[in-house]
């Protein structure tokens, strides 16, 4: 590197940032030199949003400073990185979507209270700029009839047009078709080239192998490593991105798998913008087995579990389950899913699996509320539900064992604790379990897995869906691994290592799979 | 989050207070600046409304009014819905109270006619609430729109239907002709009084205490049946209820229906408590004091009632103090109104934040 010599574009010493419990940044330190593309990776969750989010002001850090071109600066908000030239380029596009290209890039900038003037300067510059980056667009063009690939193109105007020396793109290619995704390559070593300075965020190893100069890995809210891209390899980077942590134990005996209890063949499901999230997933469950879903989050894991549990409906696909056949003519939704037996831990319990503004005894029966046991004439029973309340709290160990305090008022372990106590204790036939020990302390996670084995013991099928490759690895006797909503492989849990795992979270252990445009 | 920390006395009691207590010292300069004494004033306005018998008959019976139409926004809200159409809602079910009253005043006892009158102001109240419901719930027209246009279709139609259908025969005045007396809710002061009990004149009527029982079935169906359950579930977390299974579209449905029903019920203490016949414009602006009353009353039955008695208590003490002071005009009474419900309801959040703070900085101190 020639200019080593020089200030760095953009360093940041020693940056905290805490919410509440969650510490999202911790101690993160970083130098990226000027005139270069800087990846930063890491998994959903990392921290690397949040770090962003403090560069462009959104966040005040707790502690830690922030030095662009040497020079220390106090940014509190995103006009105060603009000014100090730095840019930022959302996954989700702030722009005004019935406003014109030039409309959009004047937007904040308007120079004086009548226009004229102002878009006769704009178009100027936005020209001038367009050329100089070869950022070819019609900038009286509505951006609401643009491509995806081009409103993007729009969003790095505007930073440029705001004096950015130092571009930060939040997974910018999230959005992109891969040709899409090429393009914006190119157009970042062009920008490059121009000596602006790119911080690229991603989760996709293909990404930072193709266009950065130095990548830097993010785990846990922590920075764990630096390295030149020229230097490293995706098998380091994954293995640095999901990390060696000391190996969970559960005391488990063999699996002992036998009927099929639920068969899923080629599931698909589009979001509300017609993108396939889930794409052709087959797969079976056993009684007696815990089959584990591996994959960096934002795969399709969720989508499969809304899928499963009757939330959201599939569009293609086939559900075999309790002797039924579930498919997109002949839909079942959640309640029904769960008359057939089949409980649902999902992965958010704060967005689905609770009410919080419920007290404990309410939010413990949500989704069996319709069962008689908790049903009089008329009116809810409510003594049957504290009285069962009681109960399961005293069994599963919640803490406080009040079933009148607010949902929300309890630590996340003793949330999550009365979302699986009041799904297996309905003694379901299958159980789909979300990420069940996430922002769980250790002693809750060890009952939880102890949980979650004696339930395959007693011979019910699980779907283990986590994030955790420790968790996957230590509870699961069949693993599968998914990508970009489709499934990628499948191992028996004996011969599964973090190494191969990680490699097939990333979709690099397979070279033909892989695409040409790396 | 930082809701743990701040005692339940503070919300549910000392914001809405000094919102109230805010509103009356802003009303108390406007007094002031018309050159009247804003105490003197204040105690016309709290005599006229609570000193006498006749003053809190009125109270209660302005009241009456507020607690169906506070009830009916509450119920919505409760299910994560702003029903903006109290007042098409009870314009109509005033419709049916009519209907069923002009039917059967001259063949059937008070006993057949307020039970089927109850029924008639649900049923066409509901009805009223129905049809925004539906294209919420299955076509994804916003609520909000959707019932602020119906109480402009629903003033429209009362016109016709008054106009051309309901009008009594040979006269220009736009009402229908007067019930007989056995389709009339009794007062409560002809009831109190053969028990020897004087409780004034008012037109303070039997609807006060059917509104009463709807506070009760309020609270009852929405804390303690399973619909109620569903419809807080919805309410609070409509992705916790996609997950629980719960059926949304049909839960908004039946809340826009009760919703709609409870506001109907306007029409009872109106036109067969009231006024005798079936007339327009009889709603007066009760559909949208209720959603102040709501938002103040907490979405709860105590609260609505205790907000529905402040605001009636505005009403008629209002009305007492244009008389006592004339420099006091009607309108000026409406500009103290309205400054309640600027601050007890537009500007609730004002200082709710700052007050929170403070406790909970004292919590953690």
């Amino acid at each position: 590197m020639t200019n080593k010599t020089m200030p760095h574009a953009i360093e940041l010493r020693d940056i905290s940032k805490r919410f509440g419990a969650v510490q999202a940044n911790k101690d993160i330190c970083l130098q990226v030199p000027a005139g270069t593309i800087h990846g930063i990776i890491g998994e959903n969750g990392a921290g690397k949003s949040t770090l962003m989010s403090i560069i462009y002001g959104f966040y005040e850090a707790d502690t830690g400073h922030i030095e662009v071109d040497g020079k220390r600066v106090d940014i509190r908000s995103s006009q105060d990185a603009i000014n100090a030239g730095i840019g930022m380029v959302h996954q989700h596009f702030m722009l005004v979507e019935n406003f014109s290209v030039l409309e959009n890039v004047m937007l904040g900038a308007e120079g004086g209270a009548l226009l004229k003037g102002g878009v006769a300067a704009a178009r100027v510059e936005l020209q001038r700029l367009a050329k100089e980056y070869s950022l070819d667009i019609d900038v009286d063009a509505i951006v609401e009839e643009l491509p995806v690939g081009l409103q993007q193109r729009v969003e790095i105007l505007k930073a440029l047009y705001r004096g950015a020396r130092i571009l930060i793109l939040d997974e910018p290619t999230g959005v992109l078709t891969p040709q899409e995704a090429d393009h914006l390559f190119r157009i970042l070593k062009a920008l490059k080239d121009q000596g602006v300075t790119v911080l690229l965020i991603t989760h996709k190893l293909r990404e930072i192998m193709a266009s950065t100069d130095n990548v830097s890995v993010m785990r846990q809210g922590e920075m764990v490593a630096h390295r030149e891209t020229l230097h490293t390899s995706k098998e380091e980077l994954a293995e640095l991105m999901v990390g060696k942590k000391v190996r969970l134990t559960v005391n488990k005996d063999e699996a002992k798998p036998s009927d099929v209890l639920l068969s899923a063949h080629h599931l698909s499901q589009l979001d509300s913008q017609g993108v396939k999230r889930l794409k052709e997933v087959s797969l079976e469950l056993r009684a007696g087995e815990i089959l584990g879903i591996a994959g960096v989050s934002g795969n399709g894991q969720s989508e499969l579990l809304n899928v499963l549990s009757g939330i959201t409906p599939m569009d293609e696909g086939e559900i075999h389950f309790a002797g039924q056949v579930i498919s997109a003519k002949a839909p079942k939704n959640a309640a029904q899913m769960r008359d057939l037996k089949m409980a649902h831990v999902p992965e958010d319990r704060h967005k689905m699996g609770l009410v919080t503004g419920f007290e404990a005894y309410e939010a413990a029966i949500l989704g069996y509320h319709n069962s008689p046991v908790y049903n009089g004439k008329v009116l809810m029973n409510r003594k049957a539900m504290l009285d069962e309340c009681n109960e399961r709290m005293a069994a599963w160990d919640v803490r406080p064992p009040n079933p009148h305090l607010k949902t929300a008022n309890f630590s996340g372990g003793n949330q999550q604790k009365i979302v699986i106590a009041r799904e297996v204790e309905q003694n379901p036939d299958v159980l789909l379990i979300g990420q069940p020990t996430r922002g769980v302390d250790i002693g809750a996670i060890e009952n939880i897995h102890e949980q979650i084995v004696k339930l395959r013991d007693a011979g019910k099928a699980i779907l283990l869906v986590s994030v955790e490759l420790d968790e996957i690895m230590a509870l699961s006797d069949r693993i599968i691994v998914m990508f970009d909503g489709a499934v990628v492989g499948e191992l028996d849990a004996k011969d599964a290592d973090e190494r191969t795992l990680g490699l097939m979270m990333a979709n690099a252990h397979n070279k033909e799979q892989e695409g040409v445009s790396v | 989050m930082s809701q743990a920390k701040v005692p339940a006395w503070v919300n549910i009691a000392l914001i809405p207070i000094l919102n109230i207590l805010l509103a009356f010292l802003v009303s108390g300069l406007v007094i002031l600046a018309i050159g009247e004494n804003p105490i003197e004033a204040a105690g016309y306005l709290i005599y006229g409304a609570l000193g006498y018998n006749e003053g809190i008959g009125y109270t209660l019976y302005y009241a009456t009014n507020l607690i169906f139409t506070g009830l009916a926004v509450s119920v919505a809200f409760k299910g994560g819905l702003f029903n903006i159409g109290g007042e098409g809602q009870a314009y109509i079910g005033g419709l049916g109270v009519g209907l069923i009253c002009l039917s059967l005043d001259h063949t059937m006892p008070f006993y057949v006619i307020a039970p089927l009158a109850v029924i008639g102001a649900a049923v066409f109240g509901a009805a009223w609430g129905y049809i925004p419901a539906y294209l919420q719930a299955r076509r994804g027209s916003h609520i909000v729109i959707t019932t602020i246009m119906f109480n402009f279709i629903a003033s429209s139609l009362m016109v016709y239907l008054i106009v051309n259908w309901l009008k009594e025969d040979g006269r220009m005045a736009p009402n229908s002709r007067t019930f007989e007396e056995n389709a009339w809710l009794p007062y409560l002061h002809e009831l109190f009084s053969p028990l020897g009990i004087d409780i004034g004149d008012s037109p303070l009527n039997l609807a006060f205490i059917w509104a009463l029982l709807c506070c009760v079935f309020v609270w009852g169906l929405i804390w303690h049946t399973r619909w109620g359950y569903q419809l807080r579930t919805l309410g609070t977390n409509p992705t916790a209820a996609r997950y629980a299974g719960i059926d949304t579209a049909k839960v908004t449905i039946w809340a826009m229906l009760i919703s709609g029903g409870l506001a109907g019920f306007v029409g009872l203490n109106e036109i067969m408590g009231v006024n005798h016949n079936l007339l327009l414009n009889f709603t007066a602006g009760y559909g949208f004091a209720g959603i102040a009353v709501a938002l103040m009353g907490r979405n709860h039955p105590i609260g609505i009632i205790l907000a529905a008695i402040l605001f009636g208590a505005l009403y008629q003490g209002g009305a007492e103090l244009a008389f006592e002071i004339p420099t006091i005009t009607p309108e000026i009474v409406v500009v103290i109104q309205g400054l309640v419900i600027l601050f007890s309801g537009a500007l609730e959040h004002m200082f709710k934040d700052r007050i929170e703070g403070f406790f909970i900085r004292r919590a953690v101190a």
